[in-house]
């Protein structure tokens, strides 16, 4: 595996050498590619399949809200208006606390598709 | 004008005789289109499609426990054959699947005994005779009604539901298990594949598409995120954790890069009508494979080969990771995916031709025929040709769908829907 490294001829990585490369072999544009990308991202993992990618994946749509934080801020300041988020809606951390008005209206979708009103082509 | 979110189209698909074609949207909606009934004396050209019914499917939920955001958006619409005069699909989104009832009423009682017109009871003692309601024709309704829910059987985002050959049951697939319904129950499934490590540190591949073969009940496939597609026989085990045949193109190590199994990941798996072939899209082409030959696909089309040197640039806009469909057509003969620029693929199996077209108003009128787009990888640009760098990544085509007895196609672009047909003399 370590031998991939050592195969990579940077003389071929060159953008300019894209278009030699591309009649040569189908898999070099890929590498130059590869190359462009490490170069932008030098902490860019090896793989990029891993665990973490998937993981990442499947918690799409996770927000948070702990009902243990509400309930223990709103009763500390049963007497004062409770904090509405800030600017950055997203950030739910340390004494933010967030309320039901913080997380983002979902409202359902009463307007008739475009779909449904337009003409078909 | 600005793309209202909620108008963007996630599936389209036709019922079993084409006469239906609906499309799910991001809001949760579905509208469902009906082919015009051909005029028999002046059929110069086939039926148009005109909105025949649309409905609310999902709405969007919140699970507190999870602290999980369930997006309304449709991710498949399947049809079930059509048994009476009511038609039923399945509609689901991440996490809840629902079976609808699409029936019409072109009649309605009239003259009842104790009411008015209007529902308004009449007075007792002004009914002097019997009176029993007639049926009278009215302007037709078509009412879609929610008939069963199936939820609370997904962890995961489910990607995929398929309908049986046998019209009684269901497979639906998230991104670690696949479920076996039965359609007239909802209170359980059987899971019949779960590939959910002990360990989540370890997990190497997740299931990006499942469905039935159209023939045979017992089989299925499912793909993966690796670039494998399993077949899977029910009557072996009761969990199909260990697959009866596993497809996978060999690969030259030597080619590997940082890319190689994001652009492997198989988007879309669709066994052809035949149920002898299964169709397979990942990132850059389209492969056919010959169910009894597990070790290479029979064809492969390349796509939007161009893109292969455009890949950083596709990865950091996330491009990359767009998910595309295809579809065969009703022979088997011709298959049809999506690319970007609003174009669209076909390739002929048999005379190996293939071609490009473009969906989008500007450049189509209608009832015209659609001329063939090219797209110039690199060098000088011939006249007519787009470069690939000019082609616009936001529009999209991630879901056609081919009419199953003609030669119409439906073809979805960010937020419109385009119906083509070939040309009826």
């Amino acid at each position: 595996m370590s031998q991939k490294q050592e195969d990579e001829n940077p003389a071929e990585e060159t953008g300019e050498e894209k278009q030699d490369t591309q009649e040569k072999e189908g898999m070099l544009p890929e590498r130059a590619e590869e190359a462009k990308l490490k170069a932008k991202y030098p902490s860019l993992g090896q793989k990029p399949g891993g665990s973490d990618f998937l993981m990442k994946r499947l918690q799409k749509g996770q927000k948070y809200f702990d009902s243990g934080d509400y309930n223990m801020a709103k009763a500390k300041m049963k007497n004062k208006q409770l904090p509405s988020a800030g600017p950055d809606k997203n950030l739910v951390t340390g004494d933010h606390i967030p309320t039901p008005q913080d997380l983002p209206q979902r409202k359902s979708s009463l307007v008739t598709s475009k779909l449904a009103g337009g003409q078909v082509e | 004008m600005a793309t209202l979110q909620s108008d963007i189209i996630s599936t389209v698909e036709f019922n079993h005789s084409g006469e239906l074609l609906a499309t799910g949207d991001k809001g949760g909606r579905v509208v469902i289109f009906q082919q015009e009934q051909e005029n028999k004396i002046q059929s110069h050209s086939r039926g148009e499609y005109n909105v025949y019914s649309t409905f609310q499917s999902h709405e969007p939920e919140f699970d507190y426990l999870k602290s999980l955001e369930i997006e309304e958006k449709i991710n498949k619409i399947r049809w079930l054959p059509q048994k009476n005069a009511a038609q039923f699909l399945l509609s689901t989104n991440d996490k809840t699947i629902k079976l609808w009832k699409i029936s019409e009423r072109d009649k309605r009682p009239e003259g009842y005994n104790l009411k008015e017109e209007d529902g308004r009871y009449r007075d007792p003692t002004t009914v002097t005779t019997l009176r029993v309601p007639v049926f009278r024709p009215m302007d037709l309704m078509v009412e879609a009604s929610p008939r069963r829910i199936f939820a609370n059987a997904h962890t995961y985002h489910i990607n995929s539901i398929s309908i049986n050959s046998d019209y009684e049951t269901y497979l639906s697939a998230d991104d670690l298990r696949i479920n076996l319904w039965h359609l007239e129950i909802t209170d359980r499934s059987f899971n019949i594949v779960d590939i959910k490590p002990a360990n989540m540190e370890e997990l190497t591949e997740v299931i990006t598409a499942a469905e039935f073969h159209p023939n045979s009940c017992n089989t299925f496939v499912y793909s993966s995120s690796k670039g494998t597609i399993r077949l899977c026989d029910m009557r072996a085990s009761a969990l199909c954790d260990r697959h009866s045949k596993l497809f996978e193109e060999p690969e030259d190590p030597s080619n590997r890069s940082f890319f190689s199994e994001i652009i492997s990941s198989i988007s879309d798996v669709k066994f052809s009508h035949s149920g002898r072939y299964m169709m397979t899209r990942d990132y850059l082409s389209v492969k056919i494979w010959d169910l009894n030959m597990e070790n290479r696909p029979v064809e492969t089309y390349q796509v939007h080969e161009y893109l292969r040197s455009k890949l950083c640039s596709l990865y950091e806009n996330d491009c990359i990771f767009d998910k595309f469909e295809c579809c065969w057509n009703g022979s088997d003969s011709v298959v049809m995916t999506g690319s970007y620029n609003n174009f669209f693929r076909m390739f002929d199996r048999n005379t190996k031709r293939d071609i490009t077209l473009e969906a989008s108003r500007e450049n189509n009128k209608p009832r015209t025929v659609l001329k063939p787009r090219k797209v110039c990888a690199s060098g000088k640009r011939k006249k007519d040709e787009i470069s690939v760098d000019s082609l616009d990544f936001n529009k999209k085509i991630l879901h056609t769908a081919w009419h199953p007895k003609e030669n119409i196609i439906a073809v979805a672009t960010t937020n419109n829907l385009y119906i083509f047909q070939d040309k009826v003399n």
